[in-house]
């Protein structure tokens, strides 16, 4: 053989070899995932009931549930919703359409940037220093909601940016063309076409929302709740009411860490019950999230 | 040369009317509350800095008033309990340390290769498959990981350690490495793919190979994209903090033993906020302290991360 010939074939042997550790390497990942999964399944799946999923909390396992968990779950994300998405859409809208290249918004995008990666406690020490001291309100729904809008605004500020950069700027001068003020470009045509973008970082922002634990832990919810919190419509006029919004909660990551915690075993396990639960819910919100995003990308056509 | 303008006449579709100008108010009294609302909302951001700053600053200067700077600094035990209360922030630090090395070990290797591999070797379908997948593993709730580290790695870890104890530093850390592989690995394929593809032809034309190219061509020059990468990954390790509540240990010590049991900033703040102290107590006040010290540290690494992508955004 040659010596090109030699050169050629240890280069290609090369290339093999590190095609194969990069796989190796992505199959640790997956196997981790997988060990995961089997982990939570094989002590958790025993108890998963649909009593499990419709009992009130208890500390006997055999009657605890997850029922309060997950209504006040329910409660948590709707308040993140409601204050996480208009707020972070705007401030979106406002930076990639109206902002100057100046210091303010230089100072704005270091900001977004700096809390997107600020660890979420620190976000439950403010919210528990500045509603624990000066409201006394610091364990409820309103407040547990609040705290995770906050660390999730980054996530959808980033994800609605992106969608409307990817809006060529013919669409925008077509509609001041036709006379439109900018307002209205943006509300009926950026608005609109980015909606895709918009909705997929705004899921994976509520997929983050509910697995979090460590604010909702600092603000002080709780890991034990026995009483469902009020329901939002009342059997009386004006039939809806406010006041879960200041009951008291816990949420699911929560009480996985209160039975994680417990020293009875059986708990424990019900620990893992939790886990699966949980695990299912952020899984396929994601996986919808991917489906919804590479179908956006599908669709568009510019 | 020069050409006259002739003064046009402004030719009318329509008389005007008196309401085109009160249209014309309300239209511009509309964009003006849509720029000052949505502006509002863009300094909502600056609001919440300050607030978390002023929050942090507040509380732990009551907190310094009484613990002085020099022994929180300094001292090497924390025990808020002890008569007199310890408040070494290094007991913390240190295993804070530990578990980020142990996890830096774990992901950046294992990203990076990731990476390379992604935007350098695999072919499209293998792209769009196994990433998403590889996705999920940042979809997983930190919680969910540290009850994975308890109840499975701690466990398979003591079969070849046998002194290991339950929960340790080392199961946490390893864990929290495959937690932040996706962050990494993602982070740098976007740096690594934003090089332009005539410097790999380049390289290939004098006879590089794929590997060669990646290495020599495809990394130096996507260097500040994978340098943001680490440095989030960094920031990443160090907020961490279920998976060391739940699998490091939870006792405050000062160690750098991977294979002892211990107590992380994030973690020590979970445990006593947990455990409900009274307002205006040391060991309410200590909470804000340790804050304050964890925000100082994930602050410094996330704007030079900050600078660095914006640079390599910048570069092609």
């Amino acid at each position: 053989m040659s010596d090109i010939a030699k050169i050629i074939a240890y280069r290609k042997r090369q290339d093999w070899l590190f095609s194969g550790l990069g796989l190796l390497c992505m199959a640790i990942g997956i196997a981790t995932l997988i060990a995961l999964l089997a982990t939570l399944a094989y002590e958790g799946l025993p108890h998963l009931t649909w009593r499990f999923l419709t009992s009130n909390s208890s500390s006997i396992p055999e009657r605890a549930g997850i029922l309060t968990a997950i209504v006040g779950t329910l409660y948590v994300i709707a308040v993140t919703f409601v204050v996480a998405v208009p707020l972070g859409v705007a401030a979106a809208i406002y930076l990639e359409e109206y902002a100057g290249k100046n210091w303010l918004t230089n100072l704005i995008e270091i900001n977004i940037s700096n809390l997107a990666g600020v660890p979420s406690i620190i976000y439950g020490l403010t919210a528990l220093s500045l509603f624990g001291v000066v409201f006394h309100l610091h364990r409820t729904v309103l407040v547990g909601g609040m705290t995770l809008a906050l660390l999730v605004l980054p996530i959808i500020i980033v994800a609605t940016r992106e969608a409307l950069r990817a809006i060529p700027s013919a669409i925008r001068e077509a509609a001041y063309a036709a006379g439109a003020t900018k307002w209205q470009t943006i509300w009926y045509h950026l608005l609109p076409y980015s909606l895709g973008g918009i909705a997929t970082g705004t899921i994976i922002a509520m997929s983050r929302a509910i697995g979090e634990t460590a604010p909702l832990l600092v603000i002080g919810a709780a890991g034990y709740i026995s009483r469902l919190p009020p329901p939002p419509i009342s059997s009386a006029p004006p039939f809806l009411s406010f006041a879960w919004l200041n009951s008291a909660f816990t949420v699911l990551p929560m009480q996985m860490y209160n039975w994680t915690a417990d020293a009875n075993p059986a708990l424990q396990s019900r620990a893992a019950t939790t886990g699966l639960v949980l695990i299912m819910l952020t899984l396929s919100i994601n996986a919808a999230a991917i489906a919804l995003r590479y179908r956006v990308r599908q669709k568009l056509k510019w | 040369m020069s050409v006259a303008i002739e003064k046009q006449k402004i030719v009318r579709l329509r008389p005007r009317r008196a309401s085109d100008s009160r249209a014309r108010a309300i239209r511009e009294v509309k964009e003006m509350t849509a720029r000052l609302i949505l502006a509002g909302s863009a300094l909502f951001s600056i609001f919440t800095t300050l607030l978390i700053v002023g929050v942090l600053l507040y509380e732990s200067s009551t907190f310094f008033a009484e613990v002085p700077l020099s022994r929180f600094l300094l001292a090497t035990t924390w025990g808020p309990q002890y008569t007199p209360p310890q408040f070494g922030i290094w007991a913390l630090v240190s295993a804070t340390l530990v578990t980020t090395a142990i996890a830096l070990l774990v992901a950046l290797p294992i990203g990076t290769v990731v990476a390379v591999f992604l935007s350098e070797f695999a072919p499209f379908w293998v792209r769009e498959t196994i990433k998403p997948s590889l996705e999920l593993l940042s979809a997983v709730p930190t919680i969910v990981y540290g009850y994975f580290a308890l109840a499975w790695v701690s466990p398979a870890l003591q079969t070849f350690i046998p002194t290991l104890p339950g929960s340790n530093l080392l199961c946490a850390g390893l864990v929290m490495g495959i937690m932040i592989v996706p962050y990494i690995s993602s982070l740098s394929e976007d740096a690594m793919r934003s090089v332009p593809m005539l410097l790999r032809e380049g390289s290939y034309a004098l006879g590089g190979n794929k590997l060669t190219t990646a290495w020599n061509v495809v990394i130096p020059s996507a260097l500040s994209g994978i340098g943001a990468a680490y440095i989030l990954g960094i920031s990443r390790a160090i907020g961490e903090t279920m998976i060391v509540a739940v699998a490091g240990g939870n006792i405050p010590k000062f160690t750098l033993n991977p294979l002892d049991e211990a107590q992380t900033i994030t973690a020590n703040i979970v445990t006593t906020s947990g455990g409900d102290p009274a307002h205006g107590t040391i060991e309410y006040q200590s909470l804000f302290a340790a804050g304050l010290a964890l925000f100082v540290m994930t602050l410094a690494f996330n704007i030079f991360g900050y600078l660095l992508r914006r640079r390599y955004h910048q570069a092609y």
